[in-house]
């Protein structure tokens, strides 16, 4: 056991990934169940100030479930290994608590919440990040600004802004509230998942130039994708393959070509033949 | 572990009465009947006699019984409560007091301590529109007897319910409200129940409200207690809706645990009028409403809806019926609950369309969130439609607040027990959206906002409950 862990982290520890400078976000050995059954199996990433991951992988490997467990999805448990934010034990946080220590999901199945007002919800949210960092509420000014500046940023319709959370929208248009809903949050490790499934390519393009427009020297993100050509507009530094709940392979942009090309089954193979 | 007493009402119960607490009722009865009369209008007495004889022959009613499956009022009875029957006078004066005003509603406000109306306070010097009469029932049926003898008990005196009929041996007085012919009430009325007393306390009594055709009015109805003592109500409440009138009835109950609140609401809708009935209750201790709405002309518009917040061992069961006489009506129900801890929740939605009633729509929503695992709700839709021509539905569901939605809302730093305020508060949002009054919205929207943090247990903004 130890050994294919160690086999793991030589493969990630590849020059590419021996930067300087503080890891934001440390991954040791991740396990985790959901009813009982283990899905991710040992998972290792390091993710630095201004970089962008980008993890691809077959259905069902558990790209789904990495994001969950970051976020604290109480429905998956954590059996092994440990997660480090900022300095910080992130497996020790709340979900609300990891939100306002900066992480942020995009999800790959918005939630509707019927009845609760997309402005409600965000000057909830807002208002209750600001508390956790010792901020005042608000001010209404400030609040209006700030979404019209955001709803502009993601090109958002004026009505859906004025709807209860994702309630009727189409699945494009929940894509594009999740990225309105980053921008408003201002997180500096954001995790997307498929964000880019479902959009037409206009909106791919919107979206991603959102994402980019974010974009800061201390943030960071992680995007979980089946396409490559989600990352001809938002660059990887890093691509990686995760595959029966770990990360199997990583290389550049050029690998997620490679998978484009070849598919998963030489990186199934590749691992089934490993010692 | 079921006390002696407890055991030999079960067993006697059997016949759908609870044999062990009527007797003293009826021997009240038949002792003091002359005083309740001389303290009463000659119009309520006519039928008294005969509600009394109903009464014993119905008893109060059991669980046992189809209509009260979900309402259990074994705990309720037991125990002796004070009759005011000789109408002493209660020392309180509630206009000076009882400021449980909702801002802004500008309402034409009345009280009813205990079970009898009280005199409305000459200093207030407020003309009410031109030809509407709002008083005491007693002292309006003895000033206008020839108005009210056409109304009183005419939809409550033929009712086999127990509730119903001790209320008509019983009650001496109440709210009284008639709006002639083409006249709009330009401001709500509001009718606040207060419970007052040293002692455990019983009251009954008996609203009558009469609107002519074409006339328009808003009648909010609040129930609360003031005093650590238990307190049982009975009330029951005749509406008359003529001809294109519109009619709206909010009942809001903030009482404490102690109280039984037993509520029947009758209403009766004459061709093209307009009714919204919306029942709320955010705090009490057993309560029990029935409400049955006749649709007896056609072109009718109805609206029946409610929320229910309840926890602790709170119990609150509506028992709500429409019929529909008359074709081309519409009616629709809206009910909510939320229940927590070992609170009990009942809903029924009967639902009558005669034969004739052709072209009836009538559609039906009861939703029910249970906080936790001892909470209990049960519901019922209880349709019978024999005309062929109607669009008819019914929904019910009983579930848990939904979990993948209040994760959503704390992956955006929302914090659980935010999270599920919001959701219980959005879940509760349609009710609250059919508020006609503004300032009644505006606050009830406030108020549940608070009993579902847990801050109010109960009327916020009343000096005597502070
Ligand atoms: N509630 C659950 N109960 C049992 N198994 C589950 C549950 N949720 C997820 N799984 C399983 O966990 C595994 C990983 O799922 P996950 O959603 O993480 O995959 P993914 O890599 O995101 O796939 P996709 O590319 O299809 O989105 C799958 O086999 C899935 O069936
Ligand atoms: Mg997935």
């Amino acid at each position: 056991m130890n050994t294919t862990n160690n086999n793991q982290s030589q493969t990630l520890t590849s020059p590419l990934l021996e930067r300087l400078g503080e890891a934001l976000l440390t991954i040791k050995n991740l396990h985790a169940n959901i009813n009982g059954k283990e899905i991710l199996k040992g998972l290792d990433l390091t993710v630095r100030p201004g970089e962008i991951h980008a993890i691809m992988g077959p259905n069902g490997a558990g790209k789904s479930t990495l994001a969950s467990v970051l976020t604290g999805n109480p429905a998956f448990e954590v059996t092994h290994g440990s997660v480090t934010f900022q300095g910080k034990d992130l497996l020790e946080l709340a979900p609300e608590q990891r939100a306002n220590e900066g992480i942020f999901l995009s999800f790959q199945y918005p939630v509707e919440i019927p009845g609760v007002s997309m402005v409600n919800f965000m000057r909830t949210a807002i208002n209750e990040q600001r508390k956790y960092r010792g901020l005042d509420q608000i001010s209404a000014t400030d609040f209006l600004r700030l979404m019209r500046e955001k709803k502009e940023l993601v090109e958002m319709d004026n009505k859906l802004a004025n709807r209860s959370v994702n309630e009727g929208f189409s699945g494009g248009e929940k894509k594009r509230n999740e990225i309105f809903q980053m921008a408003m949050l201002d997180p500096s490790l954001s995790i997307l998942d498929e964000t880019d499934s479902g959009l037409d390519i206009d909106a791919l393009r919107i979206v991603a130039n959102g994402v980019n427009k974010l974009k800061r020297p201390n943030n960071a993100s992680i995007v979980i994708t089946h396409y490559q050509r989600l990352l001809d507009y938002i660059i990887p530094d890093f691509v990686h393959v995760l595959y029966d709940g770990k990360i199997v392979k990583s290389g550049t942009k050029d690998l997620a070509f490679e998978l484009e090309e070849r598919g998963y089954d030489w990186i199934k193979q590749e691992v089934e033949e490993a010692p | 572990m079921e006390t002696i007493k407890n055991v030999s009402v079960s067993e006697a119960s059997f016949s759908g009465r609870l044999e062990g607490f009527e007797q003293q009722y009826i021997d009240l009865y038949k002792q003091y009947h002359e005083q309740i009369k001389q303290h009463s209008a000659p119009v309520m007495n006519v039928s008294r006699n005969a509600s009394f004889g109903l009464f014993e022959q119905l008893g109060f009613p059991t669980s046992k019984l189809e209509n009260y499956k979900y309402t259990d009022l074994k705990e309720s009875l037991s125990g002796e409560y004070g009759l005011n029957l000789n109408r002493l006078k209660i020392p309180v004066n509630p206009y000076e007091v009882f400021k449980c005003d909702v801002p802004g509603i500008h309402s034409y406000l009345y009280f009813v301590v205990n079970d009898g109306f009280y005199p409305v306070n000459d200093a207030r010097n407020e003309t009410l529109p031109e030809g509407v009469i709002i008083g005491s029932l007693s002292k309006m049926a003895e000033v206008h007897p020839e108005l009210i003898e056409n109304y009183y008990g005419k939809l409550s005196c033929t009712k086999k319910d127990g509730l119903v009929a001790f209320n008509g041996a019983f009650a001496q007085d109440g709210f009284f409200m008639y709006v002639p012919q083409n006249v709009q009430l330009d401001r709500p009325v509001q009718l606040i129940n207060i419970m007052r007393s040293d002692v455990d306390f019983m009251a009954n009594s008996h609203n009558l409200i009469i609107l002519g055709k074409g006339a328009k009015a808003q009648l909010l109805v609040c129930d609360h207690t003031v005093d650590d003592v238990r307190f049982l109500s009975n009330r029951v409440t005749e509406v008359f809706v003529g001809e294109n009138a519109t009619y709206e009835h909010y009942k809001l109950e903030n009482t404490h645990t102690r109280t039984t609140n037993l509520s029947t609401l009758l209403i009766d809708q004459q061709a093209s009028s307009n009714v919204l009935g919306n029942i709320i209750t955010l705090h009490n201790g057993v309560t029990r409403n029935t409400i049955e709405i006749d649709i007896d002309g056609e072109n009718c518009e109805t609206l029946l809806c409610g929320m229910v917040i309840a926890d602790k061992k709170q119990q609150v069961d509506n028992f709500t019926s429409i019929i529909h006489n008359q074709p081309n009506s519409n009616s629709r129900e809206l009910f909510k609950y939320v229940l927590d801890d070992l609170s009990k929740g009942g809903f029924t939605g009967k639902l009558y369309v005669a034969r004739d009633a052709q072209k009836t729509s009538a559609f039906q929503t009861n939703r029910n969130i249970l906080l936790n695992k001892s909470a209990k709700m049960r519901t019922k839709p209880q349709l019978e439609i024999y005309a062929d021509d109607v669009k008819c539905s019914h929904g019910a569901t009983i579930g848990q607040l939904d979990e993948t939605a209040k994760f959503y809302m704390q992956s955006r730093g929302i914090p659980e027990k935010e999270a599920r305020l919001l959701l219980m508060y959005a879940f509760t949002g349609d009710v609250i959206e059919n508020i006609r009054i503004d300032a009644l919205q505006d606050r009830m929207k406030l108020l549940v906002e608070k009993r579902l943090r847990g801050e109010l247990s109960k009327c916020e903004g009343c000096v005597i409950c502070q």
